[in-house]
């Protein structure tokens, strides 16, 4: 209770802030439309308001105020039209409208999901062999760990052009950023939960006659999952942030980075601020279903009380 | 095809020697632990090489690696350039500007329990979030230039950073924190002599994880708009024009800059939390 008033609050002061900040921001551009609809402002034109500070402008000018918050271009929009865009393009357009953001939203979101069981399916696969085999635990963890040093990122045009360049387009070029970027949390963290059961829980199974791959399904798999869960919340967040980014370099015409990106070219500032907010809400929901699959998986097996 | 079986040949070779080395009484050895994933990475190039000659894969698709490494040499005056826009630029002034305002907040965070209930789950739920999205919102209000840039990479940067920072602060037992207090020390004496020395782990932590997230952000921003220089930039135009040598000689330069920074870092750690147990031995 005393966590959610905290909480409440901080949100409730963060509003105001962006409300506030509104004003310097769009103060300019609401004294231009102002002079051009014949509104007498005190810095006659728009090169003596250019020179002064926003602050001074909205001194000077505090009839203008009332504008800052619903100007159809601002350079910051208000929360309240970035939640009036939301509810217009998800609930009042049909979702097979190109301006309808669930439209947007499933593209990526396909992607993503896509992207995210390859990566993970090679990382579990990845993570078992390095278990199992010292060859491969010598040469390829320390590569593993190297590359989360990259920026996977920049990789992404590339990957995009080369397979576009053989014939792969659509959904499949971005899906395979997001299991590159989802790949290794997968395998780093499935690593450690194999190996999480101690020297003691293996020599039990050796003495009752185990085989590895026994020893596996029975004491290594079932020990992993916490860590697996964990990994899973990192992989599937850094998976979307993979197909958004993956949209960006093509000038891809469907998905929330394609939204972004026509957004930041036509000043649609307020698209891009929505598109933004789907893409969190996205990327909070999947995290909180894994969170929500992971307790009930673990519950079943018994790991929490 | 002779390259094909050649390249088939020392896959076979290479594995064959690091699995004699891995499983051999000297595996513990450093020499060893060094040689394997050298070796592997050198088969790795090799056979790469090999396969795209041997295939005659067309270099539009995947450049051989030792024309990367000729235009990466050919092409250094660029790559310098792009690289002093882009990372010394754009992602260490923001890497700066960003952790430090991070652990002045988490300072502040600390001190006062409300902020902490508050603010600690939503820092938390941002720190989730594609935060790379702002980028085009940032590029319009600070300009093409790195500003822009920076700004970005403080945003990415912020959350982590924060959140790994404030719950280091809390890492002190309650029996350790009455100790101070028997002393008669004051917030900073605890904060400096008990405290910061015990969230150093949780803050590098934090840290590390902002040296890709600073780069990333850096070279994605550009996407959205950059002077003519730097490595978002040439890698997108590069990308146009079918200039995946230059590509890859650029990837080549970030992973270089990310590594060196993430290993600066890890030094930093290393000589500052010398006499934590994941430091020793």
């Amino acid at each position: 209770m005393k966590t959610a008033i905290a909480v409440l609050t901080v949100l409730a002061v963060m509003a105001a802030i962006w409300y506030a900040a509104c004003v310097p921001m769009n103060i300019k551009g609401v004294l231009d439309g102002a002079e051009r609809a014949g509104v007498e402002i005190t810095p006659a034109t728009a090169r003596e308001r250019r020179e002064m500070s926003a602050l001074g402008l909205v001194a000077d000018n505090s009839f203008a105020i009332s504008e800052v918050w619903s100007q159809d271009r601002p350079r910051l929009p208000a929360p309240h039209q970035v939640a009036v865009e939301l509810w217009q393009t998800t609930v009042e357009k049909r979702i097979t409208s190109k301006r309808s953001l669930i439209y947007h939203g499933q593209v990526t979101l396909s992607a993503t999901l896509l992207g995210f069981v390859i990566g993970t399916g090679l990382g579990i696969l990845l993570a078992v062999g390095i278990v199992h085999s010292r060859v491969m635990d010598m040469s390829v963890m320390p590569w593993a760990i190297v590359s989360q040093t990259i920026p996977i990122i920049a990789l992404a045009p590339m990957i995009i052009v080369v397979l576009y360049s053989i014939g792969v387009q659509g959904i499949l070029p971005k899906a395979i950023i997001s299991a590159y970027l989802s790949f290794f949390p997968v395998v780093v963290g499935m690593v450690k939960g194999l190996r999480s059961p101690d020297q003691m829980q293996l020599d039990l199974l050796k003495t009752y006659g185990a085989s590895t791959g026994q020893g596996f399904w029975k004491l290594r798999f079932p020990a992993s999952m916490p860590y697996l869960f964990a990994s899973l919340k990192i992989g599937i967040a850094a998976s979307l942030i993979g197909a958004i980014v993956g949209e960006l370099p093509t000038g891809a015409v469907a998905g929330l980075g394609a939204r972004l990106l026509a957004g930041s070219y036509y000043g649609q500032t307020v698209q891009i601020w929505s598109a933004l907010f789907a893409a969190a809400i996205l990327a909070a929901v999947l995290v909180a279903l894994l969170g929500l699959i992971e307790r009930r998986v673990l519950k079943r097996m018994g790991v929490q009380a | 095809m002779v390259m094909v079986i050649l390249a088939i040949l020392i896959w076979c070779a290479g594995w064959w020697v690091n699995s004699r080395l891995a499983n051999s009484v000297a595996a513990d050895t450093r020499a060893v632990k060094l040689a394997v994933p050298i070796i592997f990475g050198i088969v790795v190039l090799i056979v790469w090489e090999l396969l795209v000659r041997g295939l005659e894969v067309s270099l539009v698709i995947l450049p051989a690696p030792s024309l990367i490494v000729t235009r990466f040499a050919a092409s250094l005056p660029i790559l310098w350039q792009d690289f002093q826009q882009t990372i010394l630029k754009g992602a260490l002034s923001g890497y700066l500007i960003g952790c430090t305002a991070a652990l002045l907040m988490a300072i502040a965070v600390d001190r006062s329990d409300f902020l902490r209930r508050g603010l600690l789950p939503v820092g938390n739920f941002v720190a989730a979030l594609p935060i790379v999205g702002t980028a085009p919102i940032l590029v319009m209000w600070f300009g093409f230039d790195w500003q822009s840039k920076a700004a970005v990479v403080v945003v990415m940067v912020f959350f982590p950073v924060l959140v790994n920072t404030v719950a280091g602060l809390r890492e002190t037992s309650a029996m350790q924190r009455d100790l101070m207090q028997t002393y008669a020390a004051s917030y900073w004496q605890s904060f400096f002599k008990l405290r910061l020395p015990a969230a150093l782990p949780f803050i590098f932590n934090g840290l590390k994880i902002s040296t890709t997230l600073a780069l990333v952000g850096a070279i994605v921003a550009e996407f959205f708009g950059s002077p003519t220089v730097g490595m978002g930039f040439r890698i997108s135009t590069s990308v146009g024009q079918l200039a995946l040598d230059m590509v890859w000689a650029e990837i080549l330069v970030a992973a270089l800059a990310g590594s060196a920074f993430y290993g600066v870092m890890a030094l930093f750690e290393k000589t500052l939390t010398f006499w934590h147990p994941s430091q020793r031995g």
